[in-house]
């Protein structure tokens, strides 16, 4: 009986030094892996990469897309890398994506960590690119640059140049303006910046994205009127050349020395 | 020549990271396709042939989500090799940790090192795997894979290195000054993984109990010395254990020949015993 007792409570002992362990070594780990997933929202993706919440957990990091990539863009985070570790992605100012029509990279995804699903290119959402720097942006300060318009792959569709008034003078600007649902995010913008630091960086959707507020209605858009049923042709007053009048009358009002 | 198992696996280990190399970085081909695209978690042969790490693969199944067909059919493909193979005959002839870990084993030998700091028991990786699992399913990330040193040295080796080689250094001082066989021995969960492929791996050290002296000369050389339990081995007639690497130091070790490879169908266990003789009659 005494032996049966001693070898209970060994048993005993020996299940709390294992749940110990267990929960120790366990807190440690998934500190470790909450780390490395959190490591930085900044990183871009291989085009056709799932949500990065998804896109973590099924890449299993070999590389086979850094391989197929003509243009050696795509890369496997090193440690110490600021982005979750063996995980490919790409920065834009060393070598942007240049949108294969094949899509070699997502073709040799084994775990479908790269959507199959994507067969073309120009919807590929690896990122948007964003104009940051206003202050810096050579179209911003007035000379004909553009240069990330001509060169983006998409260009009038992606970023167009649009004409801003230039203050005071007769002069107006011609700024880049990028269109989020166009832009894959290939970053050939950022590269082609021809300033020492780019003043269009690509972001991660997630980032560059605000989110409209679903109750929002824009009432001076005809797809958005409160009125559906409102026809301008049908409830047009007839007698509308006296109604003109009436209105010039009114605003005249007082004109009249 | 008495190691001849052991040069053919270090040529084996070199041929494996070589070959994805020379795919990744000269553009090695086979019948027109990428000869071996990857590295050691998946990979895809001449085009054809996919190969996933079933355990990385099991890991990734955890996080929830459904993988693609090529994921699986590649793991089932590897733990059939394996399973043919000797399960852990991955750790011996394949992982690159290997030659680290034997060089510190070697260097322990060279500078006379006994001893170790503490005390790990050999049956702990079997819980770090099962912690990997359930840390898969809970975090939503393949936990072995984001932390795993063998990871990080063949990306290193095949795509460049980082701070990787940190870890690296790490477990050869581990094993150097802490525990002998640390980490492969005690704290690998992929280890652990195809240790238990190997309870059923066909191939084997078989065992030739009517030859064999009980010298002890095997167990001294051996990584997992208490798979060499000679009783277990003469009932079974092969080193049974899943913890076998099947690394064959032992066999040119053995000054009786008693150990070689085999097929787990060919080994017979010895016939038992004849009855002890009656005292006072030796001869």
């Amino acid at each position: 009986m005494a032996g049966a007792e001693r070898s209970r409570r060994d048993f005993f002992q020996r299940l709390a030094r294992g749940a110990g362990g267990a929960v120790l070594g366990g807190s440690v780990w998934a500190y470790l892996l909450q780390e490395q997933a959190h490591a930085t929202p900044f990183a871009l993706r291989p085009p056709g990469a799932l949500d990065e919440e998804d896109f973590l957990a099924t890449c299993i990091k070999c590389g086979q897309c850094v391989v197929d990539c003509p243009y050696d863009t795509l890369d496997l985070a090193k440690v110490g890398d600021p982005v979750p570790i063996g995980t490919p992605h790409f920065v834009p100012r060393t070598t942007p994506c240049f949108m294969c029509p094949d899509i070699p990279c997502v073709k040799a995804c084994p775990t479908g960590a790269l959507d199959p699903g994507l067969t073309d290119i120009a919807q590929a959402e690896m990122g948007i690119a964003v104009l940051v720097d206003h202050e810096n942006c050579l179209s911003w300060r007035g000379l004909r640059c553009e240069i990330c318009h001509r060169d983006c792959p998409l260009t009038n569709t992606a970023i167009t140049v649009e004409p801003h008034p230039r203050k005071l003078s007769k002069h107006a600007v011609f700024v880049p303006v990028v269109h989020s649902d166009a832009c894959t995010g290939c970053g050939v913008c950022e590269k082609s910046c021809p300033l020492p630091e780019p003043a269009i960086k690509v972001l991660p959707p997630a980032l560059a994205k605000g989110k409209l507020g679903e109750h929002y209605r824009f009432g001076w858009t005809t797809e958005n009127a409160i009125t559906q049923e409102f026809d301008p042709a049908e409830v047009a007053p007839e007698d509308i050349g006296s109604r003109l009048q009436e209105s010039m009358d009114y605003l005249n009002e007082g004109l009249t020395p | 020549m008495r190691t001849p198992y052991l040069i053919a696996r270090r040529l084996v280990q070199f041929m494996v990271l070589m070959l994805f190399f020379g795919t990744a970085h000269w553009g090695w081909e086979l019948a027109g396709a990428p000869l071996l695209r990857g590295d050691l978690s998946a990979s895809d042969f001449a085009g054809v042939v996919p190969m996933a790490d079933p355990f990385a693969t099991l890991q990734l199944f955890l996080t929830g989500h459904l993988l693609a067909t090529r994921v699986v059919v590649g793991a089932a493909l590897v733990l059939l090799f394996y399973g043919l193979l000797g399960g852990r005959v991955f750790c011996s002839w394949v992982c690159p940790i290997n030659p680290v870990t034997d060089l510190a084993a070697w260097t322990r030998r060279r500078l006379g090192i006994e001893g170790r700091m503490m005390h790990l028991s050999r049956t702990l990786r079997f819980w770090l795997l099962g912690l990997g699992l359930g840390l898969s399913a809970l975090s939503g990330v393949a936990a072995f894979e984001w932390i795993s040193p063998i990871g990080m040295l063949h990306r290193a080796v095949i795509f460049g290195a980082g701070a990787g080689w940190i870890a690296i250094v790490g477990i050869f001082l581990f094993d150097l000054l802490f525990v002998p066989h640390g980490w492969c021995g005690h704290l690998c969960p992929l280890g652990a993984f195809y240790s238990l492929v190997g309870r059923v791996a066909q191939v084997r050290i078989g065992f030739d109990a009517k030859t064999c002296t009980h010298c002890g000369e095997c167990t001294i050389i051996c990584p997992e010395p208490h798979v060499l339990n000679l009783k277990r081995a003469a009932e079974a007639g092969m080193v049974a254990s899943g913890d076998c690497t099947n690394c064959g130091r032992c066999i040119p070790v053995c000054p009786e020949g008693t150990l070689s490879f085999a097929w787990r169908g060919q080994c017979e266990p010895a016939p038992p015993a004849p009855p002890a003789a009656p005292a006072g009659r030796n001869q």
